[in-house]
């Protein structure tokens, strides 16, 4: 284990233990950005199934109504909500406002998206 | 064993240069009162000579024996056993990370201090300019003559608990940049503001509070790394407004 700073270390970002709050807020903003950037490269891939005609779209869009996607259109929904609001605190924050107080801005902010995030599933889930 | 006399086992990093590390174990018997340096001072006095940690003034001034017990940063001279461990249990003692381990608990802390020579680093300020900003001021003369010495310990601990530092060694490091706000705000050296609008000054941090949430001297390096992000931006907003004045 390297004690110095080392781009190897970058696991390390993901450990949770013994941090505080901050360290969830960034750990969080870690996650949501890997899941969203992943994303971003499967909906470029998908959209390229609308060069291949609508026969392939059209089955796309039949997989695209199963559960299994869904779940992950849900994360998706999930991870921009989380990382646009994180944005906000961290936005706030380097303009110099509310610095004293991003543990409450980051738990409020983390409410109305959990809030949000509840609104999405029962929609996409509970409304047919 | 009662409630003055504890058992506890002490798991102590152990590395010399260019080896393996390991960790040692020494059960010992302490009042749970004492603070984890009396211990690591009486393990090296009466266990193992070779034992190396740096420590000098006993009371949280000198900054020197910061180390991360349990794997949270502390000072380890004012960190009650109590407050780490139970009788019985286990207290693990490493060196600070994000430093080169020199020897055991003792870390290479040059690269820090000539940054902080860099950043204009002042251990004395005026005592209106020695507290924070929001702080309830202290009584001072009109003059301002009085002084003292500032917060900062210099004890690296906010680079320790950084999760930027982890991985990029070019970054300048919660202290040094609150010690850059710090001469900032004494002196409204805008060399200060370029030294730190860099990618691996102000705008590498990514707010995670670590630094403020174990800095043991209430220098507060988030609130500081956000405010030199501000004046920044606003230096850099004047700079565009002067240029069109000088234009036109």
């Amino acid at each position: 284990m390297k004690n110095e700073p080392n781009s190897t270390n970058f696991l390390r970002w993901f450990d949770p233990r013994n941090r505080k709050l901050g360290t969830l807020a960034f750990i969080l903003n870690r996650i949501t950005a890997l899941g969203l950037t992943l994303y971003l490269f499967m909906h470029l891939i998908v959209l390229g199934t609308l060069a291949r005609g609508p026969e392939a779209y059209d089955s796309f869009i039949k997989l695209a109504k199963t559960p299994a996607i869904l779940v992950g259109e849900t994360l998706v929904i999930a991870a921009g909500i989380i990382h646009g609001l994180n944005g906000i605190r961290i936005a706030l924050n380097s303009f110099g406002i509310g610095t004293r107080h991003q543990r409450l801005i980051f738990i409020g902010l983390m409410v109305v998206a959990a809030g949000c995030i509840a609104i999405f599933v029962k929609s996409m889930f509970f409304s047919h | 064993m009662n409630e003055t006399h504890w058992r506890v086992t002490f798991e102590i990093f152990r590395q010399k240069t260019g080896q393996p590390c390991h960790f040692d174990e020494y059960v010992m018997d302490v009042d749970p009162d004492e603070y984890v340096l009396d211990v690591v001072e009486r393990i090296w006095a009466y266990n193992d000579r070779s034992l190396t940690f740096r420590h000098a003034c006993h009371h949280s001034t000198c900054g020197a024996c910061g180390m991360r017990v349990n794997s949270v940063e502390k000072l380890s001279c004012i960190t009650p056993i109590r407050e780490v461990a139970r009788n019985g249990g286990k207290v693990r003692v490493e060196p600070l990370r994000n430093f080169p381990v020199l020897s055991d608990l003792v870390v290479d802390m040059g690269a820090f201090y000539l940054r902080l020579d860099d950043a204009k680093f002042s251990q004395v300020a005026s005592l209106k300019d020695a507290c924070l900003p929001f702080e309830r001021k202290q009584q001072v003369r009109e003059d301002g003559s009085y002084e003292r010495l500032v917060d900062c310990l210099e004890c690296g601990m906010c680079i320790s608990a950084c999760p930027v530092a982890l991985t990029t060694p070019e970054y300048l490091g919660p202290g040094v940049l609150a010690a850059a706000q710090h001469a900032f705000h004494q002196s409204r050296d805008t060399s200060l503001l370029d030294l730190v609008d860099d990618q691996d000054g102000v705008w590498r941090c990514h707010s995670a509070y670590e630094c403020t949430a174990v800095c043991p001297s209430n220098v507060d390096p988030g609130w500081r790394i956000m405010d030199l992000r501000k004046n920044i931006l606003r230096h850099q907003i004047s700079k565009i407004f002067s240029r069109r004045g000088q234009s036109r």
